[in-house]
């Protein structure tokens, strides 16, 4: 049956099963939109192009399948590339269709016309430029196929507009030929051998968790292995959930505000399983000074992360279930006492310096987290956004289920949380979600509020409200003698914000109302704000200085609170 | 991880590719991405349709080079890549050597470029073209030599390689064939 370029589109991307995208129409890829209702696709209207990138995102975070974004050519794709380059740094899949100039304007600097397979070469694990309509339907099929398979990725199709016009006989291609993508290899069972020997004869073994676990689903694998062989589980921010945290053998999150045992525990061990993560610098510190004792395994999917930041002594080429799955059968049961005696001690330690524990009136942004996670009784999807409150949600939230917290981790986006809140929902609808966020990336792109109100999306949204950018400040503090340039911030009325949009708000400004508050929310059918206005100048601890080894901490202080020693806030 | 450039050494690469829009650009975009240090490059068709052939030289440590190398072979339009740096291997590259020449000492560079084996493939009353093929230490003596006439303009391809092929067959298990200069 004959097709148009636009009907090709949807034809295919239902095919993959796609039913919801996320975009914004424009000139170019009008005829994708006017072919649109025909078909059985929910199509959200964001408020910005990078908002529809990162509802994608959330959406394809959460549902563990591709998230589609359809936007138009020029400043719409230019938008679009800060989600892009979110979602290669997390390795999330999404096919973005972006549309172009038609054939005949190529190259001559048309109206909204920009090289966006140019733009977005290096933020997109492929990209493609449809000049012919008879390979559309195959370069859609491929982008699906890129996009989830190996290690997930964005992938970007850029349409010119007369290809969409355009007419042909549609014929859905079955089988796809990619001779130069070979996204696995098979397990290499003698390196699962050697993987197994270290850990047999270690006494101070410890695993790094990542993101790779929750992609392959292997969380199940993992805490067999670590309770098999007993080793101690550390989580890369985006690994946090791998293993329960208030499982005995989690030392939560390491790397720069990772846990202090956690840190201590990685620089002493003699082996490190390091599994589906990437020793980012944030995770690794000083490279010369991590684990300097330690054997390294390395379990990863994607082979140009092996030995890329730190030599490894075995490496496994292979995703995290299978290769966990096999290690499991080689590994003997153990128990190392006199270990997890010395992380104990590190754990007491932590206790006494952990700011939960002061005396503190004051609303601090860490009491916030640690309700958040009671009155949500953890069963929730967090997303955060970047800086001081993404930090403390890692901490004090205990991240007890997979795929439960959503954050940009490797490009650090400001702006992520919002709308990234939104494409969750519509992977989850029967789940809470909750956007938390600073008031400084909340102004990034609370444009998305639209959304909200308009679909009535019920995300719940908290700011943490400190009047800076926190993390900002927090380094000039640190390391620029307190010189706060350009980071104190001012923000509108959010009650009157919330208002304008039709959302239920409420403003917190002391501790006692904290559980109320997040209680009406959690509980309250639809979309709720809660402006907490929180201590100003409150750090996130541990701290490790870039550059530092992650066992060099920058500590909370020591003060002599109302009732004696006491951690300062 | 640190790099000594003290370890430094140079690398052939040969990387075979999809012949379609965009794709040199994109291996070239990711050399600069991840600030690889790529000396030479040549590419053209390779004995299949549809797939280009390109040879790189890199200069790195084996951890960088080793990264080079797998950030090609990852991305999709590459179909496969080989170090060949340290395989027996031919290795050419072509110049052509514009020389400032006189009638004095036109014949002294034609006896040096008779020595080399290259050949003159442009002859004018105040200068010469020598077309020179070989490997890049007797390409990098030959222009040595020549410059003291001088050289006024030059143009060099960057080496392309290819593995020797086996004494008893390319498929036979025989040692490889002796390196004999042709």
């Amino acid at each position: 049956m004959k097709r148009t370029g636009a009907q090709i589109v949807w034809e295919v991307l239902t095919r993959e099963g796609v039913s919801t995208v996320f975009g914004h129409p424009g000139g170019a890829i009008l005829p994708v939109y006017d072919a649109m209702p025909a078909y059985p696709v929910r199509h959200i209207l964001a408020r910005h192009e990078q908002g529809a990138g990162h509802m994608a995102d959330g959406y394809a975070r959460v549902s563990g399948d591709v998230g589609v974004v359809t936007v138009t050519s020029g400043p719409a794709a230019t938008n679009l590339v800060t989600a892009l380059a979110t979602a290669m740094m997390d390795s999330v899949p999404i096919v973005a269709i972006t549309g172009q100039v038609p054939t005949t304007l190529l190259g001559n600097d048309a109206f909204q016309e920009t090289d966006v397979t140019g733009v977005t070469q290096a933020v997109t694990k492929h990209n493609y430029l449809v000049t012919n309509i008879q390979d559309l339907a195959r370069i859609l099929r491929e982008a699906f196929y890129i996009a989830r398979t190996g290690r997930p990725g964005p992938v970007l199709v850029d349409i010119c507009k007369d290809v969409l016009n355009d007419e042909t006989e549609f014929v859905f291609p079955e089988k796809l030929d990619l001779p130069g993508y070979r996204p696995y290899t098979g397990l290499d069972m003698d390196a699962v051998e050697a993987a197994a020997e270290l850990i047999n004869q270690s006494h101070r073994p410890v695993i790094i968790a990542g993101h790779g676990v929750q992609m392959a689903h292997a969380e199940n694998e993992l805490r067999q292995l670590a309770e098999k062989a007993h080793i101690p589980v550390a989580m890369t921010l985006l690994g946090l959930g791998d293993i329960p945290e208030t499982h005995p053998l989690s030392l939560g999150m390491c790397g720069m505000h990772g846990e202090a045992r956690a840190n201590k525990a990685i620089q002493e061990s003699d082996v490190l399983i390091a599994v589906g993560m990437r020793f980012d610098d944030r995770v690794t510190g000083d490279l010369d000074a991590f684990a300097p004792n330690a054997k390294i395994i390395h379990i990863e999917f994607d082979p140009a992360e092996i030995n890329k930041n730190v030599p490894v002594d075995v490496a496994i080429l292979a995703d995290a279930k299978e290769a966990l799955q096999a290690l499991l059968g080689k590994v003997n049961p153990a128990r190392h006492q006199n270990w997890m005696a010395k992380i104990e001690e590190w754990n007491h330690e932590s206790q006494e310096l952990d700011i939960l524990n002061a005396e503190v009136d004051e609303l601090i942004p860490p009491y916030v987290m640690r309700q958040l996670w009671h009155v949500t009784q953890g069963d929730a999807i967090i997303v955060t956004d970047v800086g001081q409150h993404q930090m403390w949600e890692a901490q004090y939230f205990l991240h007890d289920k997979p795929r439960q917290l959503l954050t940009s981790g490797g490009l650090g986006t400001m702006g992520y949380a919002l709308p990234a809140a939104i494409g969750a929902h519509y992977a989850s609808p029967d789940e809470t979600v909750w956007a938390v966020v600073g008031d400084g990336g909340f102004q990034m792109t609370l444009q998305e509020l639209g959304v909200i109100m308009q679909e009535r999306v019920p995300v719940k949204i908290a700011i943490i409200n400190n009047g800076f950018l926190g993390m900002v400040r927090q380094w000039q503090e640190l390391f620029y003698e307190k010189n706060y340039a350009g980071t104190p911030i001012q923000s509108p009325d959010y009650m009157l914000l919330a208002q304008a949009y039709g959302i239920p708000a409420r403003r917190v400004t002391t501790k006692e109302e904290v559980v109320a508050a997040l209680e009406e929310a959690n509980s309250h059918e639809g979309p709720y704000l809660i402006d907490f206005q929180v201590k100003e100048e409150v750090n996130v601890y541990p701290m490790v200085a870039p550059g530092e080894a992650i066992d060099n901490l920058l500590r909370r202080r020591i003060v002599q609170g109302p009732s004696g020693l006491q951690p300062a806030w | 991880m640190t790099h000594d450039p003290s370890t430094f050494n140079k690398h052939t690469v040969i990387a075979w590719l999809e012949d379609k829009p965009g794709v040199l650009s994109r291996v070239l975009s990711l050399f600069r991405r991840r600030n690889f240090n790529i000396e030479s490059l040549a590419v053209g068709h390779s004995e299949r349709p549809g797939v280009s052939r390109l040879t790189f030289t890199v200069v790195g440590d084996d951890q960088m080079v080793e990264q080079a190398i797998k950030q090609l072979d990852k991305q999709i339009n590459v179909l496969k890549v080989e170090n060949v740096t340290g395989k027996p291997a031919v290795r050419r590259e072509m110049a052509l050597i514009r020389v400032k020449v006189n009638a004095q000492t036109r014949p002294e560079v034609m006896q040096l470029v008779d020595i080399y084996r290259a050949s003159i493939i442009d002859v004018s009353l105040d200068s010469l073209v020598v077309q020179a093929v070989g490997d890049q230490d007797r390409l990098d003596s030959l222009i040595e030599l020549l410059s003291n006439f001088p050289v006024t303009e030059m143009v060099r391809t960057g080496p392309i390689a290819m593995t020797r092929g086996r004494a008893n067959g390319a498929n036979g298990n025989g040692k490889h064939a002796r390196r004999i200069a042709l």
